[in-house]
């Protein structure tokens, strides 16, 4: 059955496989699975992959055997192709490369003094959560004992009480509201759409020719990523509460949302954010960052995200709302540049401010005045009830926030 | 360039560099190292790195090395099977149909099938690279999909059942690492991260690539592009941008600008964004001239 409708291709099949390097690969495996007969000098290289996994590199045993092929290949004739084969098969990432030819020298070379350095110290700490593990059962444990576990039931309590945020009707609404892009991917459909001409030829070689009525498809339409940035240095320190319950709600309720928190470090809590019991995700999201109610370092915590390529790779298209009161410490020029970074990436950059409930607020201060011509929205942050109402209004166009807050200054 | 098989080319990492070179490219010894093994052990070679690195000039250069034809299937967001598999001809299919009248007529025939990137090199290996642009770009399933033609190098057409290559296709995958590719993608190929060459040999680069420019033009130009990219801009310039830069410079000193002069009056094809070139300005004096000194 293959052979036959193969047929085209017969004359590729029908050649033998005169390829050397599988050969030699299946003379390697089969000496492999049997183990003794692997050579004492090989010993080395099978104790280096194991060494990199022990570190948390993900090395997979087929690259462990195409690093000994590799080395074998090589010659080897000296140490740089044992290095060159490790590097090229084992592919250690390029952000851990240094620890790599740390483990490198220190096993082959025995050179134990070869250790990683720590990063520098004014460089911006990045946190990633890997995802909610066994830190959500630590701290719900800990919520076990008399005074805590009341005090808790009492928080719990009120919540269910009154949804008086109005937070369960944004996470209902925030699936549908978001702004939509058209897809890639078709859908069938029976109106308002191009001929669907695989379908329809299918359909006409069943009915023996006839042409029935044409079958029709479109281009799907998906939701956009939400991106929320939260500030959580100290001038925002009565409103990072609300913040998170917000960001809760919308990680629940969209279906790709991701949330960062920024104060002289960046950290991400989607992960966090999943669980979807409120009071416990907020307690794992305690836990995590590291820099409540600090200082901002505004502009190098932004830059630090859009230095991670897969952070900044979501932003890009992405409805992005900062939280903050872009207070910088001290020189701005870094802020400008990463806010016209994100604005370059993003579908919609909005910021919100706490200080924009005063109804005395301008945009005066020298940061704000400078990102101010990049900024989709500027706009009020302090209730609850208004960025939700905002945040589900992102798809409805607007207009640009220096033609607003011109108009009004 | 005449075809030469794999093995005779991949006699040794030294031999794969001078191949290269003489198709004007100047790998250095890691990479030419990756791409020896890639070939011996006939597994796919990925390129990860900053854009303008080379990644696509490499693969063109092996194409040519092996005398092969290259086969470019450039991913972006959204690509699926129909570009990068095969495609049915429905059109024609339709008219078969109707042409046939009463006589049979198999409308799954191999005039009614449009070869894409994919199926296109499992039909030829022999003849053929297939270079995956940008793999970072596409979706995870595109990801998926790949990841199955690279490890059993065949493709599941439904009306006509699998077809296999006969030989270990040559296949380059570039990716500028906007996102983490998915292990498994990583740990089927052999692995290199390009990265900037030192200032000595992107002079030797300059040289071989750019028209006529003079050997200090060249020096002073690696110099000064490697300084500019130890700086925080927000698109460091690639070799080709500086490639351009000794030749534009070069070509307005022929026309009368003074040496320091004609650098500076050719940034414009070094620094593509406004912001970079007034961060870059009032520095850029001062670069060219350690530069030329």
């Amino acid at each position: 059955m293959t052979r036959d409708v193969n047929d085209p291709f017969a004359p590729f099949a029908a050649q033998p496989n005169t390829d050397r390097p599988h050969r030699w690969r299946d003379s390697t495996r089969e000496g492999m699975m049997r183990g003794e007969n692997l050579p004492l000098a090989a010993a080395p290289l099978l104790g280096f992959g194991r060494l990199l996994r022990r570190y948390g590199f993900p090395v997979a045993p087929e690259q462990v055997s195409g690093f000994m092929q590799a080395v074998t290949l090589l010659g080897p004739r000296s140490m740089i192709d044992i290095h060159e084969a490790a590097l090229a098969t084992l592919a250690p990432p390029p952000d851990r490369r240094d620890e790599f030819e740390a483990h490198f020298q220190s096993y082959f070379y025995g050179n134990a003094t070869a250790v990683v350095e720590g990063e520098a110290d004014d460089e911006t700490r990045i946190k990633d959560d890997g995802g909610p593990g066994d830190e959500e059962n630590k701290v719900a444990r800990q919520a076990e004992g008399g005074d805590l576990s009341s005090g808790a039931e009492l928080l719990s309590g009120r919540d269910f009480q009154r949804d008086g945020d109005g937070l369960a009707a944004f996470r209902r609404k925030l699936a549908t509201a978001l702004p939509a892009r058209s897809s890639f991917r078709t859908v069938r459909t029976h109106a308002r759409g191009k001929l669907d001409l695989r379908r329809s030829l299918r359909e006409v070689v069943s009915v023996d020719g006839d042409i029935p009525s044409p079958l029709l498809r479109r281009r799907q339409t998906v939701p956009r990523k939400l991106l929320i940035l939260i500030d959580v240095s100290g001038s925002m320190k009565l409103y990072t509460s609300d913040y998170l319950k917000l960001a809760h709600a919308a990680v629940q309720g969209a279906g790709r949302a991701e949330i960062f928190t920024f104060g002289t470090r960046l950290t991400r809590i989607t992960a966090a954010l999943r669980i979807r019991d409120r009071d416990q995700a907020l307690a794992h999201v305690a836990a995590l960052v590291d820099d409540w109610d600090g200082g901002t370092r505004m502009g190098p915590t932004l830059l630090a995200f859009l230095s991670v390529p897969r952070f900044s790779a979501f932003a890009r298209g992405a409805a992005l709302v900062i939280l903050s009161d872009a207070l910088e410490r001290g020189d701005h020029a870094e802020l400008e540049m990463a806010i016209r970074r994100l604005s370059a990436r993003a579908f919609r950059l909005s910021l919100a401010t706490p200080l924009a409930g005063d109804p005395r607020f301008q945009p005066a201060t020298a940061a704000l005045r400078a990102i101010l011509p990049v900024l989709d929205d500027l706009i009020d942050g302090s209730s609850i009830a208004g960025l939700t109402d905002f945040i589900l209004s992102l798809a409805r166009p607007a207009p640009a926030a220096a033609a607003i807050w011109k108009r009004v200054s | 360039m005449p075809k030469r098989s794999a093995e005779t080319v991949a006699t040794s990492p030294e031999a794969v560099a001078s191949h290269l070179a003489a198709s004007r490219y100047l790998a250095d010894e890691s990479l030419a190292t990756a791409v020896f093994l890639a070939i011996r052990l006939g597994k796919p070679l990925l390129l990860e790195g900053s854009p303008g690195v080379g990644k696509t000039e490499a693969a063109k250069a092996i194409a040519e090395v092996l005398g092969r034809d290259l086969v470019r299937l450039q991913c972006y967001e959204g690509i699926d099977a129909a570009h990068a598999l095969y495609e049915w001809n429905y059109q024609r299919q339709l008219l078969a149909i109707r042409h046939a009248g009463e006589h049979e007529v198999d409308i799954y025939d191999d005039r009614f099938l449009i070869a894409r990137p994919l199926l296109q090199v499992l039909k030829a290996p022999e003849k053929r690279v297939l270079l995956v642009d940008e793999i970072d770009r596409s979706d995870h399933e595109f990801e998926a999909l790949l990841l199955e033609f690279l490890s059993d190098f065949q493709i599941s057409i439904p009306e006509r059942g699998t077809i296999r290559a006969t030989a270990q296709p040559i296949v380059i995958l570039t990716s500028n690492r906007t996102r983490e590719l998915a292990e498994a993608l990583r740990r089927r190929c052999v692995y290199h991260w390009i990265t900037y060459p030192d200032a000595e040999r992107e002079a030797e680069i300059i040289m071989l690539r750019a028209g006529d420019v003079a050997e200090a033009t060249a020096r002073a130009v690696a110099a000064a592009v490697h300084d500019i990219r130890a700086r925080p801009l927000a698109k460091p310039p690639g070799i080709a941008e500086a490639v351009e830069w000794a030749n534009a410079a070069t070509i307005l000193e022929q026309g009368g600008s003074p040496w320091p002069e004609a650098f500076r009056r050719a940034i414009g094809v070094l620094i593509k964004d406004e912001e970079d070139l007034s961060y870059i300005a009032p520095e850029l004096g001062q670069i060219v001239e350690e530069a030329l000194a």
